[in-house]
C-alpha cells in the first residue's frame, strides 16, 4: 500500500516536479532565470569577453554599491514606503568621507563618521515618515533636494576632491592579499569560495533535516541534489574564473557580509518580524502590539547608513569625490529591488533576491557597454527589462490568488 | 406552470485541484426573493460570479437561460446589459464622489458630447425616493453610513433597470434596524416585479423573507425548498447546510459563578478630534472571573471604539477621563503593547484589514503578537515557533495541511481562529472579541462559541461585542447596551429578550 503510494508520487518524474516547483515560486527564481539568460546571451553578442574573468571582476565591482544600497531598499519596500533620496545622500557621504580624509583625519574614523551621519540623516526622515505622518515619497523626495544641495555646498570650493589613501581606495578596487597559490591560482579566494560551498551545503541538509523532522513536503532528493549541484557548480566557475586573475575582491565580500548579515536579520530575528509584519498589514501588526513608528525609524535609519555605506563605495571606485556623484542611484537600487521580486505592495521580499537583481542591472550595463551600445539606448533597453521583470511578478502573483 | 426568469443547469466550474460546482442547478421564478444558503466554500459566491459573468462562457460547464434564452455572458457588462446585477459584499463605490455620480458612473446621462448634470441629480431624486431614502444626490459617499451606501447600491442598480438583482450578503455589515429596512426595501422590489437573489448567513433573515431557499453543500445543491406552501424553520435549513442535526446553536456551558471581580473600567470618556464630539460618555463596566459580558448596540454607537480604547489603541481621540483595573491594580496604557503585557488581548472586528497578515503563513501570524515568548538569544526558536503553531492548530482545529499555510487561502472560519490563537498565545486573563462570527459559517461559528466556552471554563473573561442579539443572548451571562457613545442598559440573563435590548440600543426610553 505504502510503496504504491510512494511510486504514483515519484511517477511525475524529476523534470515535472521542477516544472511544477518552477511554477510556484516563479518569484523566487525568476531573476536567476534572468541572470542565466543575459549571461548567456552577452556571451556569444561579445565574443566570449563578457564572461572572462577580467571582466567577471569588473562587473562584480561595479555591482558593490548598487547592491548595498539595495538591501538597505528592500527593507524600506517591504514596509511600503519608498526612499527616493539615496543617491543623492550617498554622493554627499562620499564626498564627505573624502573631504574628512583631506582633513587629515584617519581613514577608519572618517568611515565611521560618515556611517554614522548616515543613520543619523536616515533617522530623521524615519521620524518625519513615522511621527509626523509625511507621505515617505514627499519626506524622501525633500531630502533628495537638500543632499544635492549639501553635495555641491561641500565640494563647491574643490570641484573634485581626489582620495589619496590606499586604504579607502581598495574598498572598491583591491583583492584579497595573494598570501598562496594553488595551481597557480589566487589560493585565498580558492579558499573563501571553498568554505562558501561548505556552508552552503551544510545549511541545506540543515535545513533539510528539520524539514523532514516536521514532516513538512519536501522537494525529492534528486532534485536537490540538482538544485545545489547546480549552484556549486556554478561558484565553483566563479571561484575558477576569478582567482586565475586578481581573486577575490573586497567589495564583494562587504556585500556578501552585508547580505548575510541583513539575511539573518529579517529571517532569524525579531526585527526581522517586525518588518514583513509591518510591511504585511501594518493595522495588524499596530494591534499585535508591534511599536510600527519604531520599525519605520529603524528601516530609514538602515536606509540611511547603506546609502552612506554606497557612497564609499562608490567614491573609493572613483578615487574621487565629484560633484554630481550619486545621480540616479535611487532608481538603480529600486529597480534592483522589484526585479529581484520584492512585491510592489509591500510584505514581501528577499535581500538576496535583489541583490542579485542588482547584478542583473549592472550586467545589462555592462554588456551592453562592450557591445558598443550607446548609453542612450543603454536606458531603453533597461526601462523595458524592467517593466517586463514586474509585470512577469504581477502577472505570476495575479494568477496565485485567483 | 411555473414561470422560470432564470434556470442555470447543471453547472460544474473547476478550480486547479478544487471542484467548486459539481452539476449545479438553480432555478429562479420571475418575481420571487430566491435566497442561496451554505457554509462558507459550498460554492454560493463562485455560482453568482459565473451567472454575472465574471466567470465567463467557456470557463465553466453547463448551461444558463435567462427568460428562456441561452446566454454566454463572457464579461460582466453583458451580464448587466442583460438585466443581472450583483451587490457584492464589499461595497464598490468611490468614496470621494457624489451619489448621483456613483450612480451614473459609467453608464452617465449625456446631453450631446457632455455629461448631463441636472437629469442625472433629477433621475436620482427619483431612484433614491424607490430605495425610500430621503437624502440630497449631491452627498458624497464617504458621508454616509454603510447602511444608506447599500441603499445607493441597489437604486445603482435600479438605474440600471435590472431585473434580476444579486445582493451578496446585503446585511452582513448592517445593524438589525437598518437589516429590517434593507428587507422590507427588498419586499416592495419585489412587490414591484424585480427578481431578488440574495445570499445570506442569517438565517433568521433567511427564513422570514425568501420564497424560494436553495441550499448548497460542497459544491452540490442539496435541495430547493419552497418557503411560500410550507413553514421552513432555521433548524431545518442549517441541517440542510451541515448535513447534520444541530440541535442547538450555541452550545451548553456548565455554568461556574465566580464573584471575583477581574476587570473594571470606570468613568471612561473619550473625545473625536476630527468630528470635535464626545465619542465615549462616561462608561462604567466590570467583569467577572470566568465571565462572558456582551456589548450590544446599533452601528456607530462606539463599540468598536470603546474596545479599541481599552486595548491602548486610540487614534484620532483623546481620552478625558477614566481608569482601568485589572486584577484590583490600576492601570495605564498607552499602547495595544502595554495591554497585552498588562493581560489583556483585542480580537478584531474585520480579520482582514487589521486582524492578519494576509500573505504570511500560520505561523508567522500565530507567533507575532508574542516572539519574546519564542527567543533563544537575538534568534527565534523555529522549532519551538512550529510547535507551538502547531499546538494551537490542533487545540483550535484550524483546518490547513500545515502552520506553513498562507493564511490568505484559509477560509474565514479557520481565519479566525488564527486571528483568536494569536491573542491566545499572548496569555491574556481578559480577552475582548469584536464581531468573532461575522462572515463566518454556522459550522464554524459552533466551534468558536465552543472554543469561547472553553476560554472562560479555564478561568479568562470574555467581552464579547456582537451586531447579532441572538448570538449575545446565546452566549454571554451579562450584557452592557450601548447607544450613543454610553451605556444605556445593563441585563442579567434572565433578562435577555430581543426586544429589551433594542429598545435600548435606540434609546426610546431610558432605563439604567
Amino acid at each position: 500500500m505504502n510503496t504504491k503510494v510512494d511510486n504514483e508520487r515519484q511517477q511525475p518524474g524529476i523534470l515535472a516536479e521542477m516544472r511544477n516547483l518552477l511554477r510556484q515560486n516563479v518569484r523566487n527564481y525568476a531573476m536567476y532565470i534572468a541572470l542565466f539568460v543575459i549571461f548567456i546571451l552577452f556571451y556569444f553578442l561579445t565574443n566570449t569577453t563578457f564572461l572572462s574573468a577580467r571582466n567577471l571582476t569588473n562587473l562584480v565591482n561595479q555591482t558593490g554599491y548598487v547592491a548595498i544600497m539595495a538591501v538597505g531598499m528592500t527593507i524600506v519596500l517591504i514596509i511600503q514606503q519608498i526612499d527616493l533620496s539615496v543617491g543623492y545622500a550617498a554622493g554627499f557621504f562620499g564626498a564627505c568621507a573624502a573631504i574628512l580624509m583631506a582633513m587629515g583625519v584617519p581613514v577608519g574614523l572618517a568611515i565611521l563618521i560618515v556611517l554614522l551621519f548616515g543613520v543619523i540623516t536616515g533617522a530623521i526622515q524615519g521620524l518625519i515618515i513615522g511621527k509626523l505622518g509625511v507621505p515617505a515619497f514627499v519626506t524622501t523626495l525633500a531630502f533628495l533636494f537638500i543632499f544635492r544641495g549639501l553635495l555641491s555646498m561641500v565640494t563647491e570650493g574643490s570641484g573634485t576632491v581626489v582620495v589619496t589613501n590606499e586604504f579607502f581606495n581598495n574598498i572598491s578596487n583591491g583583492f584579497l592579499p595573494k598570501v598562496f597559490s594553488i595551481w597557480g591560482k589566487h589560493g585565498l579566494t580558492l579558499v573563501v569560495f571553498a568554505l562558501m560551498m561548505a556552508l552552503i551545503i551544510i545549511m541545506q541538509i540543515k535545513k533539510r533535516q528539520e524539514m523532514q523532522r516536521y514532516q513538512f513536503a519536501l522537494i525529492s532528493t534528486p532534485l536537490m541534489v540538482v538544485g545545489i549541484g547546480f549552484l556549486l557548480l556554478l561558484l565553483g566557475w566563479l571561484s575558477f574564473s576569478l582567482s586565475g586573475y586578481n581573486g577575490l575582491s573586497w567589495s564583494i565580500l562587504l556585500v556578501a557580509i552585508v547580505t548575510f548579515i541583513y539575511d539573518f536579520v529579517l529571517k532569524k530575528t525579531r526585527l526581522g518580524r517586525y518588518i514583513y509584519g509591518v510591511g504585511g498589514n501594518r493595522e495588524a501588526a499596530a494591534l499585535a502590539g508591534i511599536n510600527v513608528r519604531n520599525t519605520v525609524i529603524f528601516a530609514f535609519a538602515s536606509m540611511g547608513m547603506m546609502s552612506a555605506l554606497g557612497g564609499i563605495l562608490y567614491t573609493s571606485r572613483l578615487r574621487s569625490a565629484t560633484p554630481t556623484a550619486g545621480a540616479g542611484f535611487e532608481l538603480d537600487a529600486i529597480a534592483s529591488c522589484f526585479i529581484g521580486g520584492v512585491s510592489t505592495t509591500g510584505g514581501i521580499g528577499k535581500v538576496v533576491n535583489s541583490v542579485i537583481g542588482a547584478f542583473v542591472i549592472t550586467s545589462l550595463t555592462n554588456g551592453l557597454n562592450l557591445m558598443g551600445v550607446g548609453i542612450s539606448y543603454q536606458y531603453i533597453v533597461k526601462g523595458i527589462i524592467f517593466i517586463t521583470a514586474v509585470a512577469f511578478d504581477v502577472r505570476s502573483q495575479g494568477r496565485k490568488a485567483i | 406552470m411555473d414561470d422560470y426568469i432564470l434556470e442555470m443547469r447543471d453547472i460544474t466550474k473547476i478550480f486547479p485541484g478544487v471542484r467548486a460546482l459539481d452539476l449545479v442547478n438553480f432555478k429562479v421564478r420571475k418575481g420571487e426573493i430566491h435566497c442561496l444558503v451554505g457554509e462558507n466554500g459550498a460554492g454560493k459566491s463562485t455560482l453568482m460570479k459565473i451567472l454575472s459573468g465574471i466567470y465567463p462562457w467557456g470557463d465553466y460547464e453547463g448551461a444558463i437561460y435567462y427568460d428562456g434564452e441561452l446566454k454566454k455572458f463572457s464579461n460582466i457588462r453583458e451580464s448587466t446589459e442583460a438585466g443581472i446585477a450583483i451587490i457584492n459584499q464589499e461595497l464598490a463605490y468611490v468614496p470621494e464622489m457624489t451619489i448621483f455620480e456613483n450612480i451614473y458612473l459609467g453608464h452617465e446621462i449625456m446631453k450631446g458630447r457632455l455629461i448631463n448634470r441636472n437629469e442625472q441629480i433629477i433621475q436620482t431624486r427619483k431612484l433614491l425616493k424607490q430605495v425610500r431614502l430621503d437624502i440630497n444626490p449631491t452627498t458624497k459617499m464617504s458621508e454616509l453610513r454603510v447602511g444608506t451606501q447599500q441603499l445607493v447600491e441597489i437604486a445603482k442598480t435600479l438605474s440600471k433597470s435590472a431585473k434580476v438583482i444579486i445582493l451578496d450578503e446585503p446585511t452582513s455589515s448592517l445593524n438589525e434596524q437598518e437589516s429590517t429596512n434593507l428587507l422590507s426595501l427588498l419586499r416592495e422590489l419585489k412587490r414591484d416585479g424585480v427578481t431578488l437573489i440574495m445570499i445570506s448567513h442569517r438565517l433568521k433573515e433567511v427564513v422570514s423573507i425568501a420564497d424560494t431557499i436553495t441550499v448548497l453543500r460542497d459544491g452540490k445543491t442539496v435541495c430547493s425548498l419552497d418557503a411560500t406552501t410550507k413553514n421552513v424553520d432555521e433548524f431545518e435549513i442549517i441541517k440542510y447546510m451541515v448535513g447534520r442535526d444541530m440541535k442547538n446553536i450555541y452550545p451548553h456551558r456548565t455554568e461556574k459563578k465566580c464573584d471575583e471581580i477581574l476587570f473594571k473600567v470606570s468613568d471612561w470618556s473619550a473625545f473625536e478630534l476630527k468630528k470635535r464630539k464626545n465619542v465615549l460618555k462616561n462608561l462604567s463596566m466590570t467583569v467577572k472571573r470566568g465571565e462572558i459580558v456582551g456589548i450590544a448596540g446599533l452601528m456607530g454607537a462606539g463599540r468598536t471604539e470603546f474596545a479599541l480604547s481599552l486595548f491602548g489603541n486610540v487614534p484620532g481621540y483623546k481620552l478625558t477621563s477614566g481608569k482601568i483595573e485589572l486584577e484590583g491594580k490600576h492601570l495605564r496604557l498607552d499602547s495595544p503593547m502595554d495591554a497585552i503585557r498588562a493581560g489583556i488581548g483585542y480580537v478584531t472586528e474585520d480579520r482582514k484589514v487589521n486582524g492578519l497578515v494576509l500573505m504570511q503563513d500560520i505561523k508567522f501570524n500565530i507567533s507575532i503578537s508574542n516572539l519574546s515568548a519564542l527567543m533563544k538569544g537575538v534568534v527565534i526558536d523555529e522549532q519551538k515557533e512550529i510547535l507551538t503553531a502547531s499546538k494551537y492548530q490542533n487545540d483550535l482545529s484550524i483546518k490547513s495541511t500545515s502552520v506553513h499555510q498562507k493564511v490568505r487561502n484559509l477560509s474565514g472560519g479557520n481565519q479566525q481562529k488564527v486571528s483568536l490563537a494569536k491573542l491566545l498565545f499572548t496569555n491574556p486573563k481578559l480577552l475582548i472579541l469584536d464581531e468573532p462570527t461575522r462572515g463566518i459559517d454556522v459550522g464554524a461559528k459552533y466551534e468558536i462559541y465552543s472554543l469561547m466556552n472553553q476560554m472562560v471554563a479555564q478561568g479568562m473573561s470574555i467581552i464579547m461585542i456582537s451586531s447579532e442579539l441572538l448570538e449575545l443572548i446565546g452566549m454571554c451571562d451579562r450584557l452592557y447596551v450601548m447607544s450613543d457613545g454610553e451605556f444605556t442598559g445593563e441585563l442579567q440573563r434572565e433578562e435577555f429578550s430581543e426586544h429589551r435590548i433594542m429598545e435600548m440600543a435606540t434609546n426610546i426610553r431610558k432605563e439604567i
